[in-house]
């Protein structure tokens, strides 16, 4: 059948469950418990990982990491190869996101039948290519940064044994992400798995004495600790502070989205914002700071994956509180050690919608991307023109449903082919939840936000034009290209936040 | 008819497709398409078809676009303004102007291509780059040598590697250069424009050298950096108290027109016509600027 945003969804994921996406959904959810076995105070220190993963894992279990360490990450390539080595089968691997740096020893996994399954935010690169063709018999299920969250709590995901890596630790498991050689800054996605994991397994190279604190993760969550030689490359985990842009159209883009923002009713003292990491996203932070203390404007608070951009603005009392569920580089990392108006959230506080109020559903000025937008302004952030996987939900959904001015930025084209098309390849974010899109060649906005309409049509020098000119636009640039041709066999699954089913993948046919 | 404004000219390599297609979101009054000094010689063809091409499918709205095209005496120079012609560009620039004489082998040239492609006869204007001491020194005569001319431009790493010197940041080496040109465009009633600021990491050079001729009274200046538009703009951006005098003037004239009075008062002051042209350029830069609203008042930023 077919669901609010007009996407077949085939019979075979509706029976394992799922509602189509638009249909009601409970508002009253119970929540599950993690199994606990309890403290026999003969200590946590594992000898080593092959250790560890001999006590806890067994053949079927689901297994989940954190993608803190980004392109840095050492830990989860340490643990696949001693899992895939000891000879276990049939995981479901349900990670927060899997970054390009983890895809070998993915693809070995599946290969020899040690990963079955896989629940993630989002995947690139081989792995992406490899799902995309089928490799899995179960398709990937893909969530938001909220939606899983909300999956744990659940029970919809159980996590038999979580694996996190962190800077820093005691014996009993007192960890946070913000000091030692790796530090990474908040451990917002780490935090959901530690809660409700059956077993906490800390890897860390940085034993420190008991108790340490500021403790993110909590000895009372922590089954075992083993020490490694080395969690992450701190040249790789975040880079060292994010430059802004120097290219004009990224800037042109930026200009535009700034006056957009300056101009609409949300702009006033006290509102929110979550800028992301994409270069025009941060270079609207320049624009945005230059306005705000023109008009002597004060932010509430900044939300989402952090920049030093947005650190600093809170250094200089232009934003109140960051409200930190990620840090994109290492001067967001170390600001979140010094700086008490940098809270840590955990994805649940983040973007849960199954919570009794989360950061997303408060912020008013969101900034998103695109890899393309179609003219009903469903947004793809998953697969690319060719159908292929390689990109991630992260907080899109959930900004975009709880922001109230939602604004993507993205070029008319990349190369040669079009961002701003008739029908994106999938849908990750319902067009209804986006009200603006900012492209080098104007601003088009949702014509169901008629008050945006009003308000930003005044505005001298803000080109509006509407989406679908913007998409002849890009087709008379680019041409418009063959349609894409898939085989039945479903890949992936796309949930939305709450749940329900907004898009399915189908397996690419080259 | 209204002046055209003309603050920012800004170059765009012919051979680089990706600054082609984006060459007309970033709001520069004139984009000029260069087939000369940045093409190497074996990608001469290749620019030209790539120039041609996008004329024929980008669009740029209203901004008026300039070609450079390949000297006098060079083997593209033929081809290169019939392309051009053919697809319709609005000016043709010719480099290392230094006689009247080029200009009006430019003309005769234009005049040809126009009638061979059916375009309208007179329909593409010219511009004259100066780039030498011989140059500057017949800009008078350059400047009136056709009707078809729309502006000159001084060239300054050539003219100052003519002139045994280089570019100082004081500007000193260009002084007589820019007041010959601008006072030969003046004179003959056509656009003067300033050559191009390199060094994209000096914004304060940019902004002192871009104040400096403004002051001068040039039309506006070429540009290398799509970055260097805004720049530009702000400084030729009219202030708040100019505007209000303009909209009074303008205001007066209005009702000058409308009693079918030849004399606009203000004041109970005559007001003489360069203050109304001045006026007049004054509002058009504020609308250019974003300064006036859709009911014509000043907004303030």
């Amino acid at each position: 059948m077919k669901n609010k945003v007009n996407r077949e969804i085939p019979e075979s994921v509706l029976n394992k469950g799922y509602k189509p996406y638009g249909e009601e959904v409970e508002k009253v959810v119970q929540r599950v418990a993690p199994t606990v076995h309890t403290s026999d105070g003969s200590g946590k220190l594992c000898d080593s990982i092959a250790d560890v993963v001999k006590k806890t894992l067994k053949d079927g279990m689901t297994i989940s990491f954190h993608h803190h360490f980004r392109a840095g990450d050492h830990v989860f390539n340490l643990v696949m190869r001693e899992i895939i080595d000891q000879g276990i089968k049939d995981l479901t691997l349900a990670p927060s996101s899997l970054h390009a740096v983890m895809n070998d020893l993915v693809i070995e996994g599946i290969n020899k039948g040690t990963i079955t399954k896989i629940e993630t935010s989002g995947m690139r690169g081989s792995l992406g290519e490899v799902v995309s063709h089928g490799a899995l018999k179960e398709p990937v299920v893909f969530r938001s940064h909220g939606a899983r969250a909300r999956a744990i709590e659940s029970g919809r995901v159980k996590i038999d044994v979580a694996f996190l890596g962190v800077p820093i630790a005691d014996k009993y498991g007192n960890a946070n992400g913000m000091e030692g050689d790796a530090a990474f800054g908040s451990l917002g996605y780490a935090l959901v798995d530690a809660q409700y994991a059956d077993r906490v397994v800390l890897l860390t190279d940085n034993i420190v004495d008991a108790p340490h604190t500021p403790a993110s993760i909590k000895q009372t969550q922590v089954d075992y600790v083993v020490k490694v030689d080395e969690v992450g490359d701190p040249d790789k985990i975040g880079s060292g502070a994010t430059r802004f842009t120097k290219d004009p159209k990224e800037l042109k883009i930026a200009q535009m989205a700034n006056e957009v923002i300056v101009n609409s009713p949300y702009f006033k003292d006290g509102f929110s914002f979550q800028t992301g990491s994409g270069a025009a996203a941060l270079a609207v932070a320049r624009y945005l700071k230059q306005d705000m203390i023109k008009h002597d404007i004060k932010a509430s608070f900044a939300l989402g994956g952090i920049t030093s951009p947005i650190v600093d603005l809170a250094k200089e009392g232009l934003v109140r509180k960051v409200m930190d569920v990620q840090d994109f580089d290492k001067g967001a990392a170390d600001s979140m050690m010094n700086n008490a108006n940098q809270q840590e959230i955990d994805a649940s506080w983040y973007a849960d919608p199954d919570n009794k109020g989360s950061m997303t559903d408060q912020v008013d000025v969101v900034i998103l991307s695109a890899l393309e937008i179609d003219t009903k302004f469903n947004v793809n952030v998953m697969t690319g023109s060719d159908g292929v996987i390689r990109g991630a939900i992260g907080g899109h959904q959930d900004c975009s449903a709880g922001g109230k001015l939602v604004i993507v930025t993205a070029p008319l084209t990349r190369g040669r082919l079009a961002t701003v098309v008739r029908d994106v390849t999938n849908v990750t974010t319902p067009g209804s939840t986006i009200d603006v899109l900012v492209t080098e060649y104007g601003v088009a906005i949702n014509p169901e936000r008629k008050d945006l309409v009003e308000k930003l049509s005044k505005v001298p020098g803000l080109p509006i034009i509407d989406i679908n000119e913007l998409a002849d636009k890009a087709e008379k640039l680019v041409g418009k290209p063959e349609p894409l041709k898939f085989k039945d066999n479903t890949v992936g699954i796309i949930e939305y936040r709450d749940g329900t089913v907004i898009d399915t993948i189908k397996e690419v046919d080259d | 008819m209204e002046e055209r404004l003309r603050r920012t000219m800004m170059f765009v390599p012919g051979n680089n497709p990706g600054m082609i297609k984006d060459a007309g979101i970033y709001g520069a009054d004139s984009i000029m398409f260069d087939l000369e000094d940045s093409v190497s010689l074996a990608e001469k063809y290749a620019a030209r078809a790539l120039v041609y091409e996008a004329l024929q499918t980008v669009d740029y709205g209203d901004t008026e676009l300039v070609v450079r095209i390949n000297g006098i005496g060079t083997p593209y120079i033929d081809n290169d303004i019939r392309a051009m012609v053919k697809a319709g560009i609005d000016v043709i620039r010719l480099p290392k102007t230094e006689t009247a004489e080029m200009v009006k082998e430019l003309e005769k040239k234009v005049a040809a291509a126009e009638k061979e492609f059916g375009r309208e006869e007179g329909s593409t204007k010219l511009m004259a780059a100066i780039e030498s001491a011989k140059g500057v020194l017949h800009t008078e005569e350059i400047a009136t040598a056709s009707d078809r001319m729309i502006g000159m431009a001084l060239s300054a790493e050539d003219y100052t590697t003519d002139m045994k010197t280089h570019r100082y940041p004081d500007g000193a080496e260009l002084e007589f250069a820019r007041n010959m040109i601008l006072h030969a465009c003046r004179a003959a009633g056509i656009a003067a424009f300033d050559t191009v600021f390199t060094n994209m990491n000096d914004v304060e050079g940019f902004r002192r050298e871009t104040e400096h001729i403004h002051e001068l009274g040039f039309d506006g200046k070429s540009l290398i950096n799509p970055r260097q538009i805004d720049w530009v703009n702000e400084i030729y951006a009219p202030k708040k108290e100019d505007i209000f005098k303009a909209q009074r003037i303008i205001a007066a004239l209005k009702e000058a027109e409308e009693n079918g009075s030849g004399v606009v008062s203000m004041d109970g002051q005559m007001v003489d016509r360069p203050v109304v042209l001045r006026a007049q350029r004054t509002i058009a830069l504020a609308k250019a600027s974003n300064m006036l609203n859709e009911r014509g008042e000043y907004i303030e930023k």
